[in-house]
């Protein structure tokens, strides 16, 4: 292994002391990391995780923070603890001097005026920003094939899918391109692109994390989150972008427990971990069963206490997020209208009117999946069906933060798998939005109800040796105890293989070559 | 509960601005009802007893002290926008001719 390779597999944490330490130069790393993204991002059979790289802006960043720590004194003593520690960005988020995107054509070319208040805390800590990261279509999927720019590829077999909407992001961290990336999650798509591409990813408290600046699509759901490869690396970054914003008027006013303390002092001795009856067992499989029953083994051996709940709504919860989040995004999407940004496509005949303009724009711009959604939102939402579907939807959103509270009188967190399955094929799922919708069962009741969760890599399927992801949950505001126990769990399934998962993904700028020569 | 056929489907495009083919509506109503299908054990989940819920964590009066805060320039403002003329937004006709 070159020197470089060994530097971009490092821990974000790990990264940190090396650079306070002043054994590497930020210019350094992010340079490796840059390096990383030419290698193995691009072509035919890359991965595909950016949509833009920010190289320039990134390397300056990098000097100056290698500047303020060569100069030393009061400056050099106040840098954040991840100053100089790359990341990447979902685009979703916006961001000054780098196009945003969201996926779409309609946003093509298109340069935000400001940025998104979790960038704005990146930039305070200097952060080097790599680039942003593909996504499905305004982060409406869970594969990333409804990006408007193509798929993202999973680290662990080029013909996958990474996960969505945040595939770009997880691929990111997966492929060592990124030590960290920002996502979003509404419902998964933060965690089960971390399942599916073994990495880390955490939807915080609903309002814990500032959402201005996040393209909205159901803002009752919509969560910004840290993505990583290990919990601790989650957990700091988790501390960099939280936090009360007046800027969002969801923002909690208080602030967290102490999320790094958490991950560093990770402990379930005494601790009841409730099993939830309704999220696995049939329909998920076998390898993702297998893995998540060790999970509850190992939890059990360092002092937890397995308890089975049960949350007999959550079998409702899909069908109400998929009235529920594309009522709030019909909403949400109605802004791009080719009048005040992006793309403006004039009909082809007369009359030219504003209205047929939109009608064109639009058509052109979003993608299947997105017009999809509006014209099923904006049914949820007419006269007549109003009360039937999104009344009904909300009601249900009632009744499932019931189970959570009944859940949680119980255990102090609960855990499932993350996705029912393990990543499957390109295409695979394309033509069939049902199937595709299904992948999130697990990870939607979060969002319904406002909690945490997190993802963590549970191990290889047996059956085709993909990623597993261990999902926690915690009830709001309790986001340390998620840290707390994935700490824990990180721990002890890393002591069983022999490392961190990743090390036994296949050498990625080798396949990428074998692939493309077939 | 009615199903999702392909005139609501045009209906609902004009109300959403988007136009669509006769393929794609053919398309577009065909999966619609398949979804619309799946959710419909949602309205009756939850009886009449059950609030509705809005927001998971909600807050209330959130207001901020009555301050100009940051505001855009109106370059900033335009600059994505397709067209602009003399500091506004230029759109074409808002009216039909007939």
């Amino acid at each position: 292994m070159t020197e470089n390779n060994v530097l971009i597999r490092l821990s974000a944490a790990a990264l940190a002391e090396k650079l306070a330490a002043g054994e590497v130069t930020s210019v350094e790393v992010t340079q490796a990391y840059l390096d990383r993204i030419a290698a193995v991002d691009g072509g035919p059979r890359g991965v595909h995780a950016f949509l833009h790289v920010n190289t320039e802006e990134a390397l300056a960043v990098a000097a100056e923070v290698d500047a303020i720590r060569a100069a030393g004194g009061a400056a050099a003593e106040e840098l954040h603890e991840l100053a100089g520690v790359p990341i990447a960005v979902k685009d979703l988020i916006v961001t000054v001097g780098q196009p945003t995107t969201a996926g779409s054509k309609i946003l093509e070319g298109w340069h935000s005026p400001y940025d998104a208040t979790v960038v704005k805390r990146l930039r305070d800590a200097k952060m080097p920003i790599l680039g942003k990261t593909n996504l499905d279509e305004f982060a409406m999927g869970s594969s990333t094939e409804h990006s408007a720019y193509g798929p993202t590829r999973n680290p662990w077999d080029l013909d996958r899918i990474p996960g969505g909407s945040g595939g770009g992001s997880a691929a990111a961290v997966a492929a060592f391109e990124a030590p960290l990336a920002l996502g979003t999650d509404t419902g998964g798509s933060i965690r089960q692109p971390g399942a599916v591409t073994g990495t880390v990813g955490v939807k915080p408290t609903y309002g814990s994390v500032s959402r201005y600046g996040a393209i909205a699509m159901a803002s009752s759901l919509d969560q910004i989150g840290p993505v990583s490869r290990t919990v601790l690396d989650s957990a700091l970054l988790h501390q960099v972008i939280g936090g009360h914003d007046p800027h969002d008027s969801t923002s909690l006013p208080d602030p967290l427990e102490d999320l790094v303390a958490a991950a560093r002092t990770g402990n379930v001795d005494g601790m009841k971990i409730g099993i939830i009856k309704e999220l696995h067992g049939e329909g998920y499989q076998a390898g993702v069963e297998n893995r998540f029953n060790e999970s509850l083994e190992l939890l059990k051996q360092a002092g937890a206490e397995i308890v089975e709940v049960s949350c007999p709504n959550f079998k409702y919860a899909l069908g109400a997020y998929y009235l529920i989040m594309p009522s709030e995004a019909s909403s949400n999407l109605a802004k791009f209208d080719g009048v005040r940004y992006g793309l403006r496509v004039l009909p082809k005949d007369a009359p030219l009117t504003i209205e047929r303009v939109m009608g064109a724009t639009r058509a052109a711009g979003f993608g299947d999946e997105v017009k999809r959604r509006i014209i099923l939102g904006t049914y949820a939402l007419s006269a007549g069906y109003y009360d039937a579907y999104y009344g009904s939807a909300q009601k249900v959103r009632t009744l499932i933060q019931r189970d959570f509270e009944a859940a949680f009188a119980q255990a102090d967190v609960l855990i499932s798998p993350t996705a029912p399955t393990t990543a499957f094929k390109l295409g695979e799922k394309l033509n069939d939005p049902l199937a595709m919708y299904l992948n999130d069962v697990a990870t939607i009741p979060a969002n319904m109800a406002g909690v945490p969760g997190l993802s963590l890599p549970g191990g290889l399927a047996d059956e085709d040796g993909l990623p597993v992801g261990i999902q926690l949950l915690a009830p709001a505001r309790q986001d340390a105890r998620l840290y707390r126990v994935g700490a824990v769990l990180e721990s002890l399934l890393e002591a069983q293989w022999g490392g961190p998962l990743l090390d036994r993904a296949p050498e990625l700028a080798a396949s990428i070559e074998t692939q493309e020569a077939k | 509960m009615a199903a999702i056929n392909r005139d609501d489907v045009a209906h609902l495009a004009r109300l959403a601005h988007i136009e669509m083919s006769a393929e794609e509506l053919d398309r577009m109503a065909g999966e619609l009802a398949v979804i619309v299908d799946s959710v419909k054990s949602v309205s009756e989940a939850a009886g009449d007893d059950v609030p509705a819920t809005s927001h998971p964590i909600p807050l209330t009066n959130v207001f901020r002290e009555d301050v100009v805060g940051h505001t855009f320039t109106a370059e900033q403002s335009l600059s994505g926008a397709p067209d602009a003329y003399e500091g506004r937004f230029k759109v074409p006709a808002i009216l039909d001719e007939d």
